[in-house]
């Protein structure tokens, strides 16, 4: 029952810290302290966003402080223009963040990896320069005399009772950013940044959840901009150019990208570093400027080879929740497809073909499985096997022919909506996120069988049905006889293992049909009797599998029947026996007899 | 505004647009080859203005400390890592000489004929070969043994390159702004346009450039195999090519090609020591217009951007940067609708 206790105390340790800022509130501090407390805070919020953005998402922005920016000028321009109260102001400068990232997002995000940062540095430089030059925000001088924050009639001022405010907040993000995490959509996003193939063939939207993570970022962002502008009681278009949304980064970097308390530590190394620097740059060089750009760029670049997590790495393996089966001992089940009957028919190839160019990769293909069958495609190397997997789960799309799933035409639907429907596929090179445990890898494939939002798993409030999400994966790994790695990290896991995982994880989707590449490439013999025996005992319990595969000795011994391709073409389908015993299937694999 | 305002500000954008093409095929050159997405241009193109500018002052820029620094820097990496592959002091000594010997070179004939006030071609001469020597020794100290990183991870040390040299520029060179002499001062009336030397010059030579690289590439075996290596990294390992040896060429010519844009720049407008950056940066937008790969589609997307810049500039002066950077949005908008669609393998 250790993960019991591990997560009672990451229950307390929330208490902890709220009681830590307190006392560090109360305590006889020099003001000073309490005042860098304050920006160190207020940047760590900004950096919370770009730590789940760079470090979960694999994506980042260099135009932080821009968003940064919308959240004090909004709130700057409306508390001193149009008489509101700062509460209602953080609103309409969230909302307008949320407009601007939208659009960005959706804009970017569609293309590959660079374009978001790249389109975030003209962002912050546009917006930089729009606001040095709007006379209704002053200029490059910016606002100022923007009132102090009051909570319940008591004005927070800039010392310690934002110090607390402040802090609390931070706390309160965190621990929903944790909870985020721990959930069915931040697994899901988690699962993307090695790659959106995976996640889509789990039935995950990623591109949505690249859009839901940079906004969030970018709303993070606005909210410290609200603190920052009635904190400082001025706000100045400095404070937000894309020099200071490169600085972002580099504290979060500093910090670990990978943690979110690295937020934190970087946002407090960075702010101590650079009120040193500050002064001793100037002191050691003779003139003053802003020299602390060079040790910054520096420590960067030395960061980034000799510490790529960041500061937060040196503390240690971060504890991971480990799960425990008498958590959900008395879970509900998720709800369940209705599958078919042992017999129908279902999948139907009709005359497919692919193209590339003038190659013909599949040329008029025509097969189809039953429910309860498991069906070889074999051929020797670039008959066009794997492209025929790929054009039946979507991956592809067919240039002529039909492809049936249960009676419904599916040729022309996306990986996603055709996994959504019940075909569920595991990956000639096994994708998984190795940082992640065997059963959280697993649980990436329920995604679409529940429904918790966003802000039930910021809230914490999705734990009732991540406990069926658990019992379903657990049900899974014990299914594929996994049962004693349920912890492990993935990435620890021999190939054998590996692969079995990647069943199980299909199998959490409730599939009618599997699908299977190679799955026994690299495996032991050991290994492989175990995969046979699962593979059996799917098609016992009705499932319909279709593998495509090398070893010979596997496909004779678990498959009903074989389809042989060769150039594109379907040679021969039969049982293996006929398979066996066919002169055409053993010219095309071992040459012609002359 | 009538036609002639028009033909003035549409010559003016092409000159800078010429430029900032130039940027641009920088940009477009380092990406395809090494996946850096090259943001310290700008720093290059301004070390090349204002080493000019000391020069011009009687003064040894201060970019040969630096150059000197990191020129011994990166002779001790690579001595030192040719020490421990053949364990042979001897190797490493030669491999510490051959990295050093470029810079020490330049570094000895600046000190001795700058303060003799050597011609102005002489001047700009030094100042191309200075900056020159920096493009491989950057590529050295900072990126080469991330090689293999992601191209994110790459890209926040491109940052932290261009925050490093912005910060020694203000080290070098000072908070003050400088205008360089032309290099060719007569000036030509045709119909009511005015064409000055200087502008003359930047499309001669951006014209000559765009040619040379395009024979670079096109007929020499090193052009091909920087080619080569754009298109699969493994692949021309495989048949023994060095990746390593493509990037610091790559590093060279950009060097190279920011150093002389810097000097076409440098007399047409005050130049300070972080104004590359947003020179650099037009530059970029040209190359993101141009999809990262195509080499005359930046340059005309260059051009493109250097007359809305003028016009921009001519109709609200105060906005010609927002107006310039929000371009990208739609021009991004365009290109994820036209299919961005990519897989990882």
């Amino acid at each position: 029952m250790k993960s019991l206790e591990a997560r009672m105390l990451k229950k307390h340790l929330g208490m902890w810290l709220f009681a830590g800022v307190v006392l560090m509130a109360l305590l006889p501090l020099p003001d000073f302290w309490i005042y860098q407390g304050n920006y160190i805070g207020i940047y760590a919020i900004t950096c919370l966003g770009l730590v789940l953005l760079t470090g979960v998402l694999g994506l980042t922005s260099f135009g932080q402080a821009a968003f940064v920016g919308v959240g004090a000028y909004s709130s700057a321009y409306i508390t001193l223009n149009l008489g509101l109260s700062p509460w209602m102001s953080l609103i309409i400068g969230l909302a307008l963040t949320l407009i601007s990232a939208l659009v960005i997002g959706l804009i970017t995000l569609r293309m590959s990896g660079h374009y978001l940062p790249l389109a975030t540095i003209a962002w912050g430089l546009s917006l930089y320069y729009l606001m040095g030059n709007i006379q209704a925000l002053g200029k490059y001088d910016g606002l100022h005399d923007i009132q102090s924050l009051s909570l319940a009639g008591m004005d927070l001022g800039q010392g310690r009772w934002f110090f607390v405010f402040l802090w609390c907040s931070l706390i309160l993000l965190i621990q929903a950013c944790s909870n985020f995490l721990d959930s069915r959509l931040g697994r899901a996003v988690r699962a993307i940044k090695s790659g959106t193939q995976m996640p889509e063939a789990m039935g995950i939207n990623t591109f949505h959840c690249k859009v839901m993570i940079f906004c969030f970022a970018a709303l993070l962002a606005s909210f410290a901009g609200w603190l920052l502008a009635h904190f400082q009681h001025t706000v100045a278009p400095s404070d937000f150019g894309l020099k200071m949304g490169i600085q972002y980064l580099f504290m979060s970097v500093l910090g670990g990208v990978g943690y979110l308390w690295g937020a934190v530590i970087g946002a407090g190394i960075y702010k101590l570093l650079d009120d040193q620097l500050q002064v001793l740059l100037p002191l050691l060089i003779g003139t003053s400027g802003s020299y602390e750009v060079i040790v910054f760029g520096i420590a960067m670049v030395l960061i980034l080879k000799y510490l790529p997590h960041g500061i937060a790495s040196l503390m240690g393996q971060v504890h991971t929740t480990g799960h425990h089966p008498a958590l959900w001992h008395d879970a509900k089940a998720l709800p369940a497809k209705v599958h078919p009957h042992t017999g129908e028919t279902v999948l139907m190839l009709e005359k497919i073909s692919k193209t590339f160019g003038g190659l013909v990769a599949v040329n008029g293909v025509s097969f189809s499985i039953k429910a309860g069958e498991i069906k070889g495609l074999i051929g020797p190397n670039g008959a066009g096997k794997s492209t025929t997997f790929n054009l039946i789960t979507g991956l592809l799309r067919v240039t002529s022919g039909a492809v049936s799933f249960r009676g419904q035409r599916i040729e022309h639907l996306s990986l996603r909506e055709i996994a959504h429907l019940g075909v569920s596929r595991t990956f000639q090179h096994v994708k998984m996120i190795p940082e992640m445990s065997v059963l959280e890898n697993i649980a990436i494939g329920a995604h679409r069988r529940a429904s918790a939002g966003v802000l039930a798993a910021v809230l914490g409030r999705d734990k009732e049905e991540e406990m069926s999400i658990y019992r379903l994966a657990h049900e899974q790994l014990l299914r594929v006889g996994l049962g004693e790695y349920m912890n492990e990290p993935a990435g620890n896991l021999p190939m054998g293992p590996q692969r079995l995982m990647e069943i199980a994880r299909a199998l959490c989707s409730d599939p009618s049909l599997l699908l299977l590449d190679e799955p026994a490439a690299g495996l032991r013999f050991q290994e492989k009797n175990e995969l046979a025996r699962v593979i059996l005992n799917l098609k016992q319990e009705g499932l319909s599998v279709l593998l495509v595969e090398h070893d010979m000795d596997l496909v004779m011994k678990i498959c009903d029947t074989l389809v042989v391709m060769e150039f594109g073409n379907v040679l021969v389908e039969g049982t293996p026996q006929e398979i066996q015993n066919n002169a055409q299937v053993r010219a095309a694999y071992l040459g012609e007899e002359h | 505004m009538d036609l002639s305002i028009a033909s003035i500000l549409i010559l003016d954008g092409t000159t800078n647009g010429a430029i900032y093409g130039l940027l641009g095929l920088v940009i477009v050159l380092v990406f395809s080859v090494t996946r850096i997405i090259f943001i310290p241009e700008g720093e290059f193109v301004a070390y090349g203005a204002l080493s000019l500018s000391m020069m011009q002052l009687g003064k040894v820029p201060g970019t040969i400390g630096l150059l000197l620094i990191l020129a011994t820097l990166a002779a001790l990496m690579n001595g030192f890592e040719s020490y421990q592959n053949t364990k042979s002091p001897g190797s490493g000594g030669l491999a510490f000489l051959k990295t050093l010997w470029p810079s020490l070179l330049v570094s000895a004939l600046t000190c001795l004929l700058v303060p003799q006030h050597p011609p102005l071609w002489l001047q700009a001469l030094l100042c191309v070969c200075i900056v020159t020597c920096f493009g491989p020794l950057v590529y050295r100290v900072a990126f080469q043994s991330l090689e293999d990183a992601s191209s994110l991870v790459l890209l926040i040390v491109a940052v932290a390159v261009h925050f490093a040299m912005t910060g020694l520029g203000l080290l070098f060179f000072g908070a003050e702004g400088y205008h360089n002499p032309p290099f060719w001062a007569d000036a030509f009336e045709w119909q009511s346009l005015r064409f000055s030397g200087q502008t003359l010059l930047i499309f001669a030579l951006s014209f000559f450039l765009i040619v040379a690289l395009w024979l670079f590439f096109e007929k020499t075996l090193r052009g091909k195999a920087l080619r080569a290596t754009a298109v699969n990294r493994t692949g021309v390992r495989l048949v023994g090519i060095s990746s390593r040896q493509s990037g610091n060429l790559c590093f060279t010519l950009a060097a190279m090609i920011c150093a002389i844009s810097g000097l076409l720049i440098g007399p047409t407008t005050t130049i300070f020591y972080d104004s590359g950056f947003l020179i650099g940066l037009k530059g970029f937008v040209a190359a993101i217009i141009a999809g990262l790969y195509s080499y005359p589609g930046a340059m005309l997307s260059a051009i493109m951007v250097g007359i809305i810049e003028s016009f921009g500039s001519f109709w609200a002066s105060s906005f010609k940067e927002v107006i310039v950077f929000t371009l990208i949005l739609p021009v991004l908008l365009w290109r994820s609708i036209l299919g961005g669609s990519h897989e990882e393998s």
